[in-house]
């Protein structure tokens, strides 16, 4: 295994706290948008953009890079927030998020912000586009990787299943499948909408090589992602064990903010605790 | 250019395309949209993926995913179907699909196209090839009568005459463009002069041509194998209705289903004829 060092995990970790911090004042200032969902996938997303992918924010088109796939697209606050500290497009346009005449739709766009490679919203079609990149990876012989992010309420959805079975079919290692497993959908607990469990057995019984992490364990994270790209005729699928809201003690595991803004209020509360945090550091 | 293939690769033929190209033919199932998609995902990298099955399953089925991951995304996925249309025959209604041009049509973005006949089947595939932009294009199971000739010219987004005359035009997709010359030639008997129309691009609709049609003969029939709710009537409709109101007929689908049968049987029985089209034409022809 690859030497991590404290200091990579401590930059990983305060540049999380700047993301959700992103992403709190987004969804905020929209008064709409997910950022509970947003917040658990935090972590995937910041260890993916600030040490896994390689990536041009000079360049987003640049043909060699990494793929990067929002298949659950109401997160993507957390993506925007990525991208603009990576450096595809300035900070302070993140607070047109769901705005009119904004780059940053509600959803994501396909070709009008930089960095987002994919259009989504309707759920469950993110890991079968993954699996169209992968196999054009690897007609051309390019080494490039594709990182497809699911929500765990996609795994409801018939296509992702599909999808699971193709990739399998063709062996696609390139391919890394990330499940925020936060446990909560729209309108409740996942095991009460549609229980999805044993689901590192469904993953496995697909086909797929399947760990199960913490997903807010960076070291864990990082680990997972070098598995996945040590691992030869399969890909693989990484069951993230998230917080929903994670980072901020009133939102955590709260089904209202899947979709609810903070209020002014609250807006304070949690900035509050998110700088504490990062003053600990 | 690559082909994802749904478990119908044989019927369609997209399989000659995989014995001379073994590594870009993608048999992906019984699942459609994870086909579209994967297409979707091809196309990003950069590929010309033809996503092709039969037309109820490739355009009902996946309809929200070409809508999010084709057409929204813009990528440059060419959907052809086959099996459009009542002429599926015996199968019946689950597999005759007679709306899928107006579900393709309200999409921002989409290239419609309804080939008359084989060789103009071929043109579309390179002309969509050629382009950049998602394409829908649907084509019948049953045999067509070959009406247009492999060196006539074919532009997306332009129509043809077949045939002039300036009593009445025939306006007519896919199939019904072989019906509607027959029908000309039924109505000339009666002295009356019927202009054919090959309306092969659906969308982007070729507005000029058929304004032309309305001002120079000033009566219109649409025909096509499919419903008449939302399909070339609407759209031949909606372009005179801005510029130059003319009496209108649709020969199509009543907005029913259709049934098992043989296609011509169910040809006759639907209204979807060469007399039906004629009659149609007398009628408004009365009332310029």
């Amino acid at each position: 295994m690859v030497e991590v060092s404290e200091e990579l995990i401590a930059g990983l970790k305060r540049k999380a706290v700047t993301l959700r911090k992103h992403i709190i004042r987004m969804t905020h200032n929209a008064q709409s948008g997910h950022p509970g969902g947003s917040m658990s996938a935090c972590d995937i997303v910041t260890a993916l953009y600030f040490h896994v992918l390689r990536v041009d924010p000079k360049n987003p088109t640049w043909p060699e890079r990494d793929r990067f796939v929002l298949s659950k697209g109401h997160a993507c606050p957390v993506w925007y927030a990525a991208l603009a500290e990576r450096g595809f497009f300035p900070v302070e346009e993140l607070m047109t998020f769901r705005k009119l005449n904004s780059r940053l739709q509600g959803h994501p766009e396909f070709g009008t912000t930089p960095g987002v490679e994919n259009a989504a919203g309707a759920e469950g079609q993110g890991l079968s586009f993954s699996v169209g990149l992968a196999l054009a990876a690897r007609m051309d012989h390019k080494a490039w990787r594709t990182y497809c992010l699911l929500g765990d309420g996609e795994q409801d959805v018939g296509q992702t299943w599909e999808a699971a079975m193709a990739a399998s079919k063709y062996g696609l290692d390139s391919l890394t499948a990330f499940i925020d497993r936060n446990g909560i959908q729209q309108e409740g607990r996942t095991e009460d909408i549609m229980p999805l469990e044993p689901l590192a057995e469904k993953w496995e019984a697909f086909n797929w090589h399947v760990l199960t992490i913490d997903g807010h364990d960076f070291r864990q994270i990082l680990a997972a992602i070098e598995e996945a790209q040590r691992t030869r005729g399969r890909p693989t699928a990484v069951i993230a064990r998230t917080v929903k809201g994670k980072g901020v003690s009133f939102m955590e595991n709260k089904i209202k903010y899947h979709g609810a803004a903070t209020s002014d209020e609250e807006l304070k509360l949690a900035l509050a605790e998110l700088e504490a945090m990062e003053a600990a550091f | 250019m690559v082909v994802v293939g749904a478990d119908t690769t044989e019927s369609i033929k997209t399989f000659e395309f995989g014995k001379a190209f073994p590594d870009r033919l993608f048999q992906l199932g019984i699942a459609e949209p994870n086909m579209i998609s994967v297409a979707a995902g091809l196309a990003a990298a950069g590929k010309i993926p033809f996503a092709s099955t039969y037309s109820v399953f490739g355009a009902a089925h996946t309809y929200n995913i070409i809508r999010q991951n084709v057409a929204y995304t813009n990528l440059n996925v060419k959907i052809f179907c086959s099996h459009a249309g009542l002429t599926v025959g015996p199968d019946g209604a689950t597999q005759q699909i007679n709306e899928d041009i107006a579900l393709m049509r309200g999409i921002p973005r989409m290239t419609v196209l309804v080939p008359a006949d084989g060789p103009e089947t071929a043109k579309c595939v390179d002309a969509a090839a050629a382009m950049k932009g998602p394409v829908y294009c649907r084509f019948s199971r049953t045999n067509v009568p070959t009406v247009t000739s492999p060196e006539d010219g074919f532009t997306i987004g332009k129509a043809r005459i077949m045939r002039d005359g300036s009593d009445v035009t025939l306006i007519g997709c896919g199939i019904m463009v072989a019906r509607c010359i027959e029908a000309a030639a039924l109505l000339d008997r009666d002295g009356v002069g019927a202009r054919v129309i090959n309306l092969s691009t659906v969308k982007p609709l070729d507005v000029a041509m058929i304004d032309r049609a309305a001002r120079e003969t000033g009566a219109i029939v649409t025909a096509e194998e499919h419903t008449v709710v939302h399909g070339i009537g609407g759209a031949v409709a909606s372009a005179v209705g801005s510029s130059h109101p003319v009496p209108l007929a649709y020969i199509g689908v009543q907005d029913v289903f259709g049934e098992s049968g043989e296609a011509d049987e169910l040809l006759t029985k639907y209204g979807l004829t060469a007399k039906k089209i004629a009659e149609a034409a007398m009628g408004i022809v009365k009332r310029r």
